[in-house]
């Protein structure tokens, strides 16, 4: 049966193009991936292979001829002695429709909605039941216990990274876990950053939970390709066939005289990314029970901690299994004239400040976020539409800040209930300084904070 | 080390040839269709074509066994259609259609299957190497016997994260099989072009990992390293790198002028070395009665074909509602 050779698009952006050159002529038999003709497209000269085998019944458009819209015929081919006029054509279907635009799409959407029940209202039920017995634990002995205990209950789940076994941690983080576990589920990887990251989301797809601790965040950039491009996007670009359920965790942000290439605090990055959860905790209960959370969680976690916050001891409950759901906020201190939003190490600041200001007769209600991604909006609107005031806080650069983002959501959700912008209290946009006294300017500070609020409630 | 080349083996049958003759002849006209849905504007965006290496995969695949597993770069619909998976659905995903294996979410260069242990198609070059490093970290972990093929291009043979991966599997011992794709070109770039090295596959040396240079346009040649690939792997002695000559003959995506070779170069590739042909003159030299047998063959690949295209373009678009779904699995818990 004849067929006819339509005006091929040869690339993603063509419309039309020039015949530019017929290299068989009628009559002339050609077979599959001979060059028929030479087409300019809006890039460049191609050559236009046959695909089926036959003889050139007519050509129906002449070289040099311009503007030949794609998926015109150009030319019939078909057997020796065919009948090759158009009507004898195999009949094409016309190329494919444009999509529809959205129906019903209302303005931005803040972020892909996370699955199970829709929050309306801000979930406010206790984190342990009353009466719990706590214990004092550090920061970095609540994130090991959380490696310890989800490794004790799943064998699946296991340590990777550079000098977690027989060093026990560059910061001491996975101290005994080799002792436990032994080197089949603590394993020592040589510094390569890039190449053990895309091991651990391959691991991940072959059935294991892995833990890649990167020695710090800063390291994390030479492997970033695989955070997002082969952890975050698979899922989706599986259409639902195949999560990534891996955790990336180590200290972010500024530690202490380490200077530029050692003091990034990724937040912001991590959190523009859908497909990735990120998690930022504060105390040492919220590091375990977070991180549980984490590593049973069927999706790609990162896990933001802190070197400062390692040592620092909070309660802990003793429980059997401890864990806090994510996107689910902490409100520390009950307040009616402000909101100062924080998490991380940054909630040293918003504490400390609402202490001082207290002193001042100003109530501020702090709330620490504990994940970025899901964000407990839900819980920062009611209290903003209470106080009608925000500050947050964060050691991030300012530009394309988690602030802005959180500000940009509270002018959306909460505008006739402010007073006073939202304003940010952030590291300043500047790589780290080394110096002393540069290094603590360029961070955000308590008195930043306070007279952060001082504006916002017109006291300053 | 010297370049140890895979002898072909003799004692094939019949029954086994033609095998490979239709898995091969299965992913030319496939792809040929897919170049002619491009052409119609049923296929966006980067699409790359495997006609020319078709028995790169084919050979490999005869050496697989249930479980194991095979990852690749974007130029994947050869692999995938070897590795077993749904003509129809491959289509479909390329035409961007509900009834694509990534129900349209994925497109060419992105596509899963975990029932057929195809764990994609990969956009970014050189990122599957260690994935797939990683696939074969989890079957050793488990003690599963069970070997994972890593294929990759002669260009991403230079990115860094190759050598971090080949470092690691050996020090590790992970079963993963290397298969380095070495069509000569990288987009434009010729292999002289890139590198001084005179193979890919002895870099592995300097990481203790054996390896091979095989024949890829010869089914039989790839088959038989493929097996001694494997055997090293399941024996517990670690990866192994084949380096697998062929050649692409269309360009490297849909809108490459291949102003970088000639057009002498291809036509010399295709009418004397090409794969599929090699394969039907063996048979032919085998049973000179095999004709009808091998028209019945085209025909009924071509059925499958056009019935995939069918398939593809009648296969609605996704549901609007799709944009926001699969973005993250729900916790079970
Ligand atoms: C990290 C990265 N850099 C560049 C590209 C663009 N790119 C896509 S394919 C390609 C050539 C790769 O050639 P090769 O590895 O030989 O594979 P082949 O296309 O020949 O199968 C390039 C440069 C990319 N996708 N990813
Ligand atoms: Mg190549």
């Amino acid at each position: 049966m004849a067929t006819e050779i339509l005006m091929p698009a040869l690339s993603p952006t063509m419309e039309e193009g020039t015949l530019a050159k017929w290299l068989v002529k009628e009559g002339d038999t050609v077979s599959s991936g001979d060059i028929i003709a030479e087409i300019e497209t809006d890039k460049a000269t191609m050559e236009f292979e046959a695909v089926d085998e036959g003889v050139v019944g007519r050509i129906l458009v002449a070289e040099g001829t311009e503007g030949v819209k794609v998926n015109t015929p150009i030319a019939v081919i078909g057997e020796e002695g065919e009948d090759m006029s158009l009507a004898a054509a195999e009949e094409q279907p016309a190329s494919v429709a444009v999509p529809a635009a959205l129906e019903g799409f209302e303005g931005k959407v803040a972020a892909a909605p996370a699955p199970g029940p829709a929050i309306a209202e801000p979930d406010r039920s206790p984190d342990y039941p009353e009466g719990t017995e706590m214990v004092s634990t550090t920061v970095r002995e609540a994130l090991r216990d959380a490696m310890a205990e989800e490794m004790r209950a799943d064998e699946t789940v296991f340590v990777m990274g550079e000098e977690v076994a027989e060093y026990q941690g560059a910061y001491k983080v996975t101290q005994g876990l080799l002792d436990e576990f032994g080197a089949r589920r603590v394993v020592d990887t040589p510094i390569t950053e890039h190449g053990f990251a895309g091991i651990g989301v391959g691991a991940s797809w072959g059935g294991l939970k892995p833990i890649v601790e990167f020695m710090t965040f800063n390291f994390a950039m030479q492997a970033i390709d695989h955070l997002i491009n082969s952890a975050a996007k698979t899922l989706y670009m599986s259409g639902g066939q195949m999560g990534s359920p891996i955790v990336f965790r180590g200290p972010n942000g500024a530690a202490a005289r380490v200077a530029a290439q050692h003091s990034q605090d990724y937040a912001a990055w991590y959190s523009s990314v859908p497909g990735l959860k990120v998690v930022q905790p504060y105390s040492a209960a919220d590091a375990k029970g977070l991180l549980k959370t984490a590593i049973r969680d069927p999706n790609p976690v990162v896990f933001l901690e802190n070197e400062i916050m390692y040592g620092r001891s909070f309660d802990v409950p003793k429980l059997d299994d401890f864990t806090i759901p994510f996107g689910k906020a902490r409100i520390w201190r009950e307040g009616s004239d402000v909101t100062i939003l924080s998490w991380g190490i940054g909630m040293n600041y918003a504490l400390e400040a609402s202490d001082e200001l207290a002193k001042e007769g100003i109530s501020a209600e702090v709330i620490d976020l504990r994940t970025l991604r899901p964000l407990d909006m839900a819980t920062v609107i009611e209290s903003v539409k209470k106080t009608n005031r925000c500050v947050t806080v964060e050691e991030g650069w300012p530009v394309a800040s988690m602030s802005d983002h959180i500000g940009a959501e509270i002018m959306r959700e909460a505008f006739d209930y402010l007073d006073a912008p939202v304003l940010a209290c952030t590291g300043k946009d500047v790589p780290m300084p080394y110096a002393a006294n540069l290094e603590k300017l360029a961070l955000t500070s308590t008195k930043e904070v306070m007279d952060a609020v001082k504006a916002v409630t017109y006291r300053a | 080390m010297a370049a140890r080349k895979a002898t072909r083996k003799s004692n094939v049958s019949k029954e086994e040839l033609l095998g490979y003759y239709r898995e091969m002849l299965l992913i030319r006209r496939f792809e040929e269709k897919a170049g002619q849905l491009y052409g119609m504007g049923l296929i966006g965006g980067f699409c790359h074509l495997y006609i020319g290496q078709e028995a790169v995969v084919v050979g490999l695949e005869a050496c697989a066994e249930e479980g194991d597993k095979r990852i690749t770069t974007y130029r994947d619909h050869g692999h995938m259609l070897a590795s077993g998976m749904d003509p129809n659905g491959v289509m479909a995903e390329l035409t961007g259609r509900e009834g694509g294996y990534s129900k349209g979410k994925g497109g060419s260069m992105h596509m899963f299957s975990k029932e057929a242990h195809f764990y994609g198609g990969h956009g970014i070059v050189g990122a599957n190497v260690p994935l797939g490093a990683g696939l074969a970290f989890a079957d050793k972990y488990l003690g599963n016997d069970r070997v994972t093929f890593t294929y990759f291009g002669d260009g991403a043979a230079n990115q860094g994260q190759v050598y971090e991966t080949y470092n690691m599997a050996e020090l590790w011992n992970l079963p993963v099989v290397f298969v380095i794709e070495n069509n000569q070109y990288a987009m434009g770039t010729s292999i002289k072009r890139s590198t001084k090295s005179p193979s890919l596959w002895e870099r592995g040396a300097a990481y203790g990992i054996e390896g091979m240079e095989v024949d890829g346009m010869d089914v039989l040649a790839v088959k038989a390293a493929g097996q001694k690939a494997v055997e090293h792997c399941r024996a517990g002695k670690g990866p192994f790198i084949l380096e697998v000559m062929t050649y692409r003959y269309r360009g490297h995506s849909m809108s490459d002028p291949a102003k970088y070779r000639t057009r002498d170069e291809v036509q010399k590739m295709r009418e004397e070395r090409d794969a599929i042909e090699q394969v039907r003159a063996r048979l032919i030299e085998m049973d000179d009665k095999i004709e009808d047998e091998l028209k019945a063959i085209d025909k009924d690949i071509k059925a499958i074909v056009n019935a995939s295209a069918d398939y593809s373009k009648e296969s609605p678009e996704p549901a609007l509602a799709e944009l926001y779904t699969d973005i993250y699995v729900e916790a079970s818990a």
